[in-house]
């Protein structure tokens, strides 16, 4: 049965990378529905956070096939209900529809989102939240009407007390030590 | 190491002979000119053959490192000097085969303009490398290089590239050279666990139908050794894939033959009825195991492998034990006890004989008019003692030729397995035969797949490279046409061939050649061809409609094998 991974990549920070790990996804039909590249906690180490709707077996393979990817220092997959992750959404909103009514402020109130900047054009509001959360605010704001939107990719970060991949480095470089 | 100021054409050629290179192939252009400007003044140390086309350059790379060991080495030029090398680069990754190639890019300035012959190598080879890096200054090269090889030999080798743009290959640089034996996040492979190969040995222990499948993993990991004592100790059948040929002798009594698609009756029969299965080196490919479904169902599967990504890929592991097949076998020698299982193997030998009777004895001492591809198999290889290495092309006779050439030494058996490459085994074997000077090579191609890179006999011609070259002409894509008979209702779609005269071509190229019709010919021919210094085209007009069999049609299970349409 398909459901939603979130697949965490760590890696070296080199020109290419990107493409290696998303032609993993490519080859095997499978979307990416969510993708955000960032610095980890660890300087010099980025990490991606892929989202994609699949089985687990499938999901399995291609954190496997993504470990083999030189510059691949470790990669993960967890269910959404083992990380807490949040997206953030931005909506512009033309001003008149502020000052006609108290609509548009009680939405926001209501959803904690926030407004971000007002222009003598229009406003610009801010939201986090799960997918779900952001789209029902656009739906909400959509009868305003919303002139621009945009959604970043996922943010992710695991429930366990540790690091994992500062315990798996240490433990790879035993292991390296080991393999000579 | 005391630094000296160098070019970064230089630094390539001076990093090459620190990994103890001293062979390359290649073909020169615009934007790898300063590359071979270098390599001019170091004809003392390194042989550069210049090949027909890239793609040859790439095989014979191939063929080089399968024979030797060693990474291959390969130069090209830019745009399509760079595209006709992916080919090769697929093929060598599907089959791990170690490759360091370099390509000649563009000055970084123009990176991106369209320039002449610019192409995007780096992106065009990341699905088909196993590591690539474009290098733009000279200072990179002694490191690019250093981390090329270690990639490309270490853990499950593979092909990896390097593109270095013409600035870099003319800055100038005070030159050090360091190998490269750790990168922290690639871990080659990993230390044998003491648990999983006890845990092995104890299902190997209490089998009673076991059977070993081997790969080319024995041959990568130089574990041929280890494996013959295993089996020996054991007494345990072991069975080979297309790649994993040679790693046994052909006569040991516990080599039970080939499995897969066209492969031998009793392993794939058997497959289906052993109560334990250990795999080594080898990755459960589609053609080796039929309908997955249908595949050893019942049986415990223990598989040795270094990358961990083979691991359940296809057929799920009840024992994975991951690390290389040296190690492996060696922890796991020490594990197993000593055995025998006479009846299971007389059971192999039966089936032997079902297939004896049914196919090979019609393969190989044909009473029919017309000369099948079996027997100049056959007397290849006896003429040669077995001892001789042989380069296969892609198709009919390369099913044939892996299952009736005999062999008795390791990396013997040259082919191009997983890619399935047409127009693989010319160049390949030229490689071969530079790797292995002292030993009689043979390149059977068919009549379709040597006319896809029968360029290469200029190569062949021009540093007298002496290989014995079998054409196996049927005038057909054979192959394909015998899927049309068997599949497709004998709709000869487009695999009927009207060929040149390949002893006139060969004749042009001042190569020594002669031509077999009949069987009365073949032998004496045969001899002349393995007498005669130096390369030799031998074509041989072999039956234009035979089959290979037996025959695991696809989809179909691998107990469910045909020895006859």
């Amino acid at each position: 049965m398909k459901q939603e991974y979130i697949i965490t990549v760590f890696s070296e920070d080199h020109i290419g990378l990107l493409s290696r790990i998303t032609i993993i996804f490519t080859r095997r039909k499978i979307n990416i529905d969510s993708l955000t590249v960032s610095a980890s906690a660890i300087p010099g180490i980025f990490k991606f956070t892929i989202v994609i709707n699949e089985t687990s077996d499938r999901v399995q393979k291609v954190v496997a096939q993504l470990e083999k990817v030189v510059d691949v220092i470790k990669a993960y997959f967890n269910t959404n209900a083992e990380m807490i992750f949040q997206e953030i959404a931005l909506y512009k909103v033309p001003i008149e529809e502020l000052f006609e009514s108290d609509k548009i402020e009680k939405i926001v109130r209501n959803s904690g989102a926030r407004i971000l900047e007002i222009t003598r054009e229009y406003v610009v509001i801010e939201k986090t939240g799960h997918t779900r959360e952001t789209q029902q605010l656009f739906d909400e704001l959509n009868i305003f009407g919303v002139t621009q939107f945009n959604r970043s990719g996922r943010v992710a970060i695991t429930r366990s007390s540790i690091e994992k991949l500062s315990e798996f480095l240490k433990e790879r470089d035993s292991l390296l030590e080991q393999v000579d | 190491m005391a630094t000296k100021r160098v070019s970064g054409s230089q630094a390539v050629i001076l990093s090459l002979l620190e990994e103890e290179v001293d062979t390359i192939f290649g073909y020169p252009g615009g934007a790898i000119m300063p590359i071979y400007d270098a390599l001019y003044d170091f004809d003392q140390q390194v042989t550069h053959y210049l090949t027909r086309h890239e793609q040859g350059a790439i095989h014979a790379a191939e063929g080089y490192a399968s024979v030797t060991g060693k990474a291959g080495v390969c130069f090209a030029t830019s745009g399509p000097g760079a595209t006709n090398l992916i080919t090769g680069l697929a093929d060598a990754l599907i089959d791990s085969i170690p490759l360091v190639c370099i390509t000649g890019q563009v000055a970084s300035p123009l990176l991106g303009t369209d320039a002449f012959q610019e192409s995007d190598v780096v992106s065009i080879t990341l699905p088909v490398t196993k590591w690539n890096y474009q290098v733009t200054s000279a200072e990179e090269i002694p490191e690019a290089i250093a981390k090329a090889f270690h990639i490309a030999n270490s853990g499950r080798p593979g092909p990896v590239l390097l593109d270095i743009s013409k600035d870099a290959q003319f800055g100038l640089f005070d030159f050090e050279y360091k190998k490269c034996t750790k990168i922290r996040s690639y871990l080659p492979e990993y230390p044998v666990d003491p648990f999983q190969v006890k845990a092995a040995a104890d299902i190997i222990n209490e089998a009673k139908k076991p059977l070993i499948l081997f790969g080319h993993g024995v041959i990568l990991g130089h574990a041929e050794e280890e494996l013959r004592e295993f089996i020996e100790k054991t007494g345990i059948p072991a069975a080979w894939t297309l790649l994993g040929l040679s790693a046994l002798p052909s006569d040991h009594p516990l080599n039970v033959g080939m499995l897969g698609m066209h492969g031998n009756y009793g392993p794939n029969i058997k497959t289906n009825e052993a109560d334990v299965i250990i795999a080594v080196g080898m990755r459960f490919d589609d053609r080796v195991t039929g309908k997955v479904a249908a595949y050893a169902r019942q049986a415990k599967v223990i598989h040795l492998e270094i990358d961990p990504a083979e691991i359940n890929k296809i057929i799920k592991a009840e024992v994975p034990v991951l690390g290389s097949a040296k190690k492996s076998l060696r922890m796991l020698i020490g594990n197993v006890n000593q055995n025998s299982h006479e009846a299971w193997l007389q059971e192999f030998r039966d089936c032997d004989k079902i297939e004896y009777e049914k196919v090979i004895s019609h393969d190989i001492h044909p009473k029919k008019v017309g000369l099948t591809m079996g027997e100049v198999i056959r007397i290849a290889s006896e003429k040669t003692n077995n001892e001789a290495v042989l380069v296969t092309d892609v198709g009919q006779h390369q099913m044939i030729a892996s299952r009736y050439f005999k062999f008795s030494k390791t990396r013997s058996n040259v082919t191009s397995g997983g890619l399935g490459t047409m127009g693989y085994a010319l160049p390949a074997s030229m490689g071969a035969k530079i790797g292995q000077p002292n030993r009689v090579v043979f390149a059977v191609a068919g009549d379709g797949g040597f006319q896809m890179t029968i360029q290469e006999l200029g190569t062949i011609a021009q540093y007298g490279l002496d290989i014995k070259i079998i054409v196996l002409n049927n005038n057909f894509l054979g192959m394909v046409r015998q899927w049309q008979q068997l599949f497709f209702e004998k709709r000869y779609s487009f695999t009927e061939m009207k060929n040149p005269d390949f002893v006139g071509i060969a004749k042009a190229y001042g190569l020594a050649s002669q031509k077999v019709t009949s069987r009365d010919q073949l032998e004496d021919a045969v001899q002349a061809m393995i007498d005669h210094q130096g390369p030799y085209v031998l074509e041989v007009v072999v039956e234009k409609e035979d089959n290979v069999f037996p025959m695991v049609p696809t989809g179909a299970s691998v107990s469910d094998i045909l020895l006859e349409p």
